[in-house]
C-alpha cells in the first residue's frame, strides 16, 4: 500500500525540462535518500511525489507514480487528496502563525472532518508522540507554535504531517536549518518512524544519507545538451552506493571530487 | 480514496469562494467602467466647439417687459380677488388654460440643451492647480530628499507621520483652514487661497513619491560619487536627483491630477465665477466647481455641461494615470 | 594629471562646493519640518477658531439634535450637529459593511488567485477607481445611480420590508438618502482597502502556504486558514483607513445625502453629513458662533480621521516589521 513505483517521471518548468525521465521504486517501510549536487533536480523530483511541484505556475510533470495501486498522476486524482496520503516536511521549520501548538497539529485533522474534541486530543497526542515532541510541549499546548525553537518547530511540522496518517512521508533537506543536536534528534525520529511509514529524504549531506537510509538515489547534472538537465545515475542499497558504486559519476560525487 | 461528503463539501466551498473573489473584483471593475462610459457618453453630447471656447451663458428665460413687471394691481378691499389673473380650468385642447408662449418659453429654457461652455473652468483649474503645485513642490521635494537621505533620524519619523496625516485628512479640512486664515482675513474669496488649500493636499503626494523614487536610486551611485570626493549635496543634485527625476515627475503629475479634481477645498476658498478672470486675488472658476454647481442646477442644459466638465476632468485623470503607469513600468517599479 | 586637477578643485575651496553640505542640510531640514509645522498649524488654527462654540456648548455641538443657526423670536440659535454626525456614521457604516468583504475578496483574488498576466492591469483598474474625483461620483450618482438604485432596490424594499422595518420605510421622494450614499461611498473606498489587502497578503511567507498545501488543503483553505490570518493585522489596518476615507468624504456625500437636518428613522430618507454641513454652510455662516460651531464639527472630523489613520498605519507597520524578521 505504501510502495511508490515511479515510471518515466519527467518534471517540467513551463517548456523547460528539468530532469531526465526517472524510473525508481521506493520500497515500503524503509528510508530512501536522494542525494546529488545542487541543481540536479532532487527537490523537484521529491515534490513530484506529492504533486507539490505543480503548485508553481506553469510547472507540471509527465509519467506515472503508483502509490499502492493508484496512479497519483491520473487525471481523475485530486492533488489535495494525494497530499493527504503523501505528506511533506520542508527545509524551513514552519509553525502556522496565529495557531497554538495544539492547533498546528490539529489543523489537518479538522480540515478532513474531525471535530470531536476527545478524538482530536487523542490524535494530536499520538502525532506529537510519534514526532518525539510530546514530552516537551505537553504543558504548553496552547502557546503559539512559533514560540518553539527551530528544532522543535521542525518536529512540530513532522507532527502536523503525521497527524493526517499518511502512507509516505517526504522530507526536503529537513535538517539544513538546524543545529547538530536537533539534526540528530530528527534522524533518530525518522528511524523509529520507518516501521510504519515509507520515508523519502532529500539531503545534501552524504553522511546523513549513509547514516539513516536503506536505499540511496544519486542524481547528477548533465550539461551535455547545453541545458542543465538532472539525471538519476544510480539507485541501490545505501551500503553498496557508498562502498562499491556502479557508476563512475557516483564515485566522483561521493569522493568529493565533483559537486 | 473514495470521495467522502467532507471532501465534496470542501471542494464545493473551494470553488464557490474562489468564484466569489472573481465576482468581488467585478464589483470594482463594473462601476469603474460604468462611470467612465457614462461620463464619455453623456459628457460627449456637451462637446461642441463652444464647449471649450465659451464661458457661462445664462438660461434663455423670457424676461417680463418692464411695464408688466412694474404694473401695480389695485387692491379692492371689498373684492380682494378682483384684477388678479386666475388660471381658468382646462381648455378644449387639454392644455392648461392661460398657457401662454411665455410659460412655454420657460419650459423650453429648462429643457434646453447646453449653452455656453466651460473655458473659464478649464483656465481656472489650470491656474489654481498650477500655482498650488508650485507652492507644494519646494516643500514636497526637499522633504522627500530629507526623508530619503536622512531616513533614520527621529525627525524623519515625525515628518513621515505628518505627511501621512496630511494625506489621510479629509480634503475639506484644508479648505476650512485656508478659509479661516486667508479668506476671513482678506475678506475675499480668491484663487490664490484655493491654490494654498490644494497645496496642502499635494505636499504629501510629492513628498512620498520623491522619497520612494530617491530610495530606488542604487546606493552604489552615491558611493561612487562620494568616492570621487563629491560632498553629499553635490551628488544629490547632480547624480541622485537626475536619476530619480522621471519618477519624481510622475509624482508631480499625480499630484496635479489629484489637485485638479478636488472640489471641497475650492468651495470654501475660491467661490467660483461665471467669467474668465486672470487675477489670482479674486474668485475664479474651476472645473470641479462648475461640475458641482451645474449638477445641482434645475436646467437640463447646465446638467449636460456638468457632464461635459466631468468628462474633461475624467480625461485628465485617466491620461495622467495611464502615462504614469507606463513611465513607472519602464523604470521597473512595481506598486 | 586630470585627477590631480579634479581633486585640486574639490579641495581648493570653492567654498560652495566644500561647505555646501551645511546649507543643504539646513534647507532640507527646514522644508521637511514645514510639513510637520503644517499639521500642527492646522490643528492649532482649528482649535482656535472653534473655541467660541466649544466654550458655549461643549460636546453638545456634536450631540445636540437641533441645528438651527438662525435666531428666531422664539428660540436662540441651536448648534447640535447630531443629525450630521448620525448621517456620517451611518453612511460610513453601510459603506464599510459593503466594501470590507468585497475589498478583501478583491485583495485575495489579486494576490493569490489571479493569473499573473492580468494581475498588474487589473490592479491598475482597481486603483483607478481611487483616482476618480469625488465630484464625478456625485454627478454619476445623482443622474445615473440614484434613479437606478431607486427602481431596483429602494422602491421595492421600502414597499415590502419597509412596511415592517422602520429603518427601511419609504416614501422615497428624491431618492437621496443615507443608504444610497453608503453604497457610493463603498465603491469609493474599495480601492483603498483592496490594494492594501493585496499588498499585505503578498508579504505572507510562502512557507505558510506550502505547509497548508502539504497536508492536503484546498487553495481556499490555504488562503482562509493560513494566509489571511497571518495578514489579519494589516487587513484590519486597511479597513480602518477605508472607514477614515468614508467619514471624511465630502462631495459625493453632499450630492447624494439630500442635506436635510431632519432625523428620520428610515435610512432611505435624506440626512446630512459632517463634511457636507461644513461645505454647505461655512461660507454663508450667519454669526461667529455659527462659524465656530461648524469648525468644531470639522475639528472633530479631523481628530477622528487622525486617530483612525494613526492606528491603521501602526498596524500595517507592525505587520511589515514582523515579516522582515519572519522565519
Amino acid at each position: 500500500m505504501s510502495t511508490m513505483l515511479i515510471r518515466q517521471l519527467t518534471p517540467f518548468y513551463g517548456s523547460r525540462q528539468a530532469v531526465k525521465p526517472v524510473d525508481m521504486t521506493i520500497r515500503a517501510n524503509q528510508i530512501t535518500a536522494i542525494i546529488g549536487p545542487s541543481g540536479c533536480g532532487k527537490s523537484t523530483v521529491l515534490r513530484c511525489l506529492n504533486r507539490m511541484h505543480e503548485t508553481i505556475r506553469g510547472a507540471y510533470a509527465t509519467g506515472t507514480v503508483l502509490l499502492g495501486d493508484t496512479n497519483i498522476y491520473d487525471t481523475k486524482e485530486d492533488p489535495t487528496m494525494i497530499r493527504r496520503r503523501v505528506g511533506m516536511v520542508f527545509q524551513q521549520p514552519v509553525a502556522l502563525r496565529t495557531r497554538s501548538v495544539y492547533e498546528n497539529v490539529a489543523v489537518g485533522l479538522r480540515m478532513h472532518g474531525m471535530s470531536n474534541k476527545a478524538e482530536l486530543d487523542v490524535a494530536v497526542e499520538k502525532a506529537l508522540r510519534a514526532a518525539v515532541l510530546w514530552d516537551e510541549v505537553k504543558d504548553v499546548l496552547d502557546k503559539p507554535g512559533h514560540a518553539l525553537s527551530g528544532g522543535q518547530q521542525q518536529r512540530l511540522s513532522i507532527a502536523r504531517a503525521l497527524a493526517v496518517t499518511p502512507d509516505v512521508l517526504l522530507l526536503d533537506e529537513p535538517c539544513s536549518a538546524l543545529d547538530p543536536i536537533a539534526t540528530a534528534s530528527i534522524e533518530e525520529l525518522l528511524l523509529t518512524l520507518k516501521e510504519n511509514l515509507t520515508i523519502v529524504i532529500v539531503t545534501h549531506s552524504m553522511q546523513q544519507a549513509a547514516r539513516i537510509s536503506d536505499e540511496t538515489a544519486v542524481f547528477m547534472v548533465d550539461t551535455s545538451s547545453g541545458q542543465a538537465l538532472g539525471e538519476l545515475v544510480e539507485f541501490d542499497a545505501t551500503r553498496k552506493v557508498f562502498t562499491e558504486p556502479s557508476d563512475e559519476r557516483t564515485e566522483l560525487y561521493i569522493s568529493g571530487r565533483v559537486g | 480514496m473514495k470521495p467522502s461528503t467532507n471532501y465534496r463539501w470542501r471542494k464545493l466551498v473551494d470553488q464557490v469562494m474562489r468564484s466569489a473573489t472573481v465576482v468581488a473584483t467585478g464589483c470594482a471593475v463594473i462601476p469603474l467602467v460604468a462611470i467612465i462610459a457614462y461620463v464619455i457618453a453623456i459628457g460627449g453630447t456637451a462637446m461642441s466647439a463652444s464647449f471649450f471656447t465659451d464661458v457661462y451663458q445664462p438660461p434663455d428665460l423670457p424676461t417680463q417687459s418692464e411695464d408688466v413687471a412694474n404694473e401695480e394691481v389695485p387692491f379692492n378691499p371689498d373684492d380682494p380677488f378682483a384684477n388678479l389673473e386666475v388660471p381658468a380650468p382646462e381648455n378644449a385642447d387639454g392644455g392648461l388654460a392661460g398657457e401662454s408662449d411665455e410659460m412655454q418659453a420657460v419650459a423650453d429654457a429648462y429643457a434646453a440643451g447646453p449653452r455656453g461652455g466651460v473655458l473659464h473652468g478649464i483656465l481656472g483649474t489650470l491656474m489654481i492647480t498650477g500655482i498650488g503645485l508650485l507652492m507644494a513642490l519646494p516643500i514636497g521635494i526637499f522633504a522627500g530628499i530629507y526623508l530619503s537621505e536622512y531616513r533614520n533620524e527621529r525627525l524623519a519619523t515625525v515628518v513621515r507621520f505628518s505627511s501621512d496625516v496630511l494625506s489621510g485628512s479629509p480634503s475639506i479640512i484644508a479648505g476650512v483652514v485656508i478659509y479661516v486664515v486667508v479668506v476671513l482675513q482678506t475678506q475675499q474669496f480668491s484663487a490664490i487661497a484655493g491654490s494654498m488649500a490644494l497645496a496642502i493636499l499635494m505636499v504629501p503626494i510629492v513628498t512620498r513619491t520623491t522619497e520612494e523614487m530617491l530610495k530606488l536610486v542604487p546606493e552604489a551611485m552615491r558611493e561612487a560619487a562620494r568616492g570621487l570626493g563629491a560632498p553629499t549635496w553635490y551628488s544629490t543634485f547632480t547624480v541622485v536627483l537626475p536619476t530619480a527625476l522621471p519618477g519624481i515627475v510622475t509624482g508631480v503629475m499625480l499630484a496635479f491630477a489629484r489637485g485638479a479634481g478636488e472640489t471641497a477645498p475650492l468651495i470654501l476658498t475660491v467661490l467660483g465665477s461665471n467669467v474668465i478672470t486672470m487675477s489670482m486675488f479674486e474668485p475664479m472658476a474651476a472645473l470641479p466647481l462648475l461640475t458641482y454647481r451645474y449638477t445641482e442646477s434645475p436646467y437640463i442644459g447646465e446638467n449636460t455641461l456638468a457632464w461635459g466638465a466631468a468628462f474633461v476632468l475624467v480625461m485628465l485623470v485617466l491620461i495622467v494615470n495611464i502615462l504614469v503607469r507606463l513611465a513607472t513600468r519602464r523604470v521597473g517599479v512595481t506598486r | 594629471m586630470a585627477n590631480q586637477q579634479t581633486s585640486a578643485s574639490w579641495s581648493s575651496g570653492k567654498s560652495l562646493l566644500r561647505h555646501g553640505d551645511v546649507p543643504f542640510r539646513i534647507g532640507t531640514v527646514v522644508l521637511a519640518s514645514a510639513v510637520v509645522l503644517l499639521v500642527i498649524a492646522i490643528a492649532v488654527i482649528m482649535v482656535n477658531a472653534s473655541q467660541e462654540a466649544r466654550q458655549a456648548f461643549g460636546l453638545d455641538v456634536l450631540f445636540g439634535t437641533e441645528w438651527n443657526p438662525i435666531e428666531t423670536e422664539v428660540a436662540p440659535p441651536a448648534f447640535g450637529a447630531y443629525p450630521a454626525v448620525r448621517g456620517t456614521v451611518l453612511s460610513a457604516l453601510i459603506a464599510i459593511l459593503i466594501a470590507a468583504p468585497l475589498a478583501i475578496g478583491i485583495g485575495i483574488y489579486l494576490a493569490e488567485l489571479c493569473p499573473p498576466s492580468i494581475s498588474t492591469p487589473l490592479s491598475f483598474l482597481v486603483e483607478l477607481l481611487a483616482a476618480i474625483p469625488s465630484v464625478i461620483y456625485g454627478v454619476w450618482g445623482v443622474f445615473v445611480f440614484v434613479p437606478f438604485f431607486n427602481t431596483v432596490f429602494a422602491e421595492p424594499v421600502s414597499q415590502s420590508f419597509g412596511l415592517v422595518i422602520p429603518w427601511l420605510a419609504g416614501p422615497i421622494a428624491t431618492g437621496r438618502g443615507i443608504i444610497v450614499t453608503g453604497v457610493i461611498l463603498a465603491i469609493m473606498i474599495l480601492p483603498t482597502i483592496a490594494s492594501l489587502t493585496r499588498d499585505v497578503l503578498r508579504l505572507v511567507p510562502n512557507t505558510q502556504r506550502e505547509a497548508m498545501l502539504a497536508i492536503g488543503a484546498t487553495r481556499w483553505e490555504m488562503i482562509s486558514q493560513a494566509v489571511v490570518p497571518y495578514a489579519s493585522a494589516g487587513i484590519i489596518g486597511a479597513i480602518m483607513l477605508g472607514i477614515g476615507r468614508a467619514l471624511g468624504e465630502t462631495m459625493a456625500a453632499t450630492m447624494l445625502i439630500g442635506n436635510s437636518q431632519r432625523i428620520s428613522e428610515s435610512l432611505f430618507l435624506p440626512s446630512t453629513t459632517a463634511a457636507s454641513l461644513v461645505a454647505n454652510e461655512l461660507t454663508n455662516s450667519v454669526s461667529s458662533l455659527h462659524e465656530s460651531a461648524l469648525i468644531t464639527v470639522a475639528l472633530a472630523l479631523f481628530g477622528i480621521t487622525l486617530l483612525l489613520n494613526l492606528s491603521a498605519r501602526l498596524l500595517i507597520w507592525y505587520v511589515e516589521r514582523g515579516n522582515r524578521g519572519a522565519k
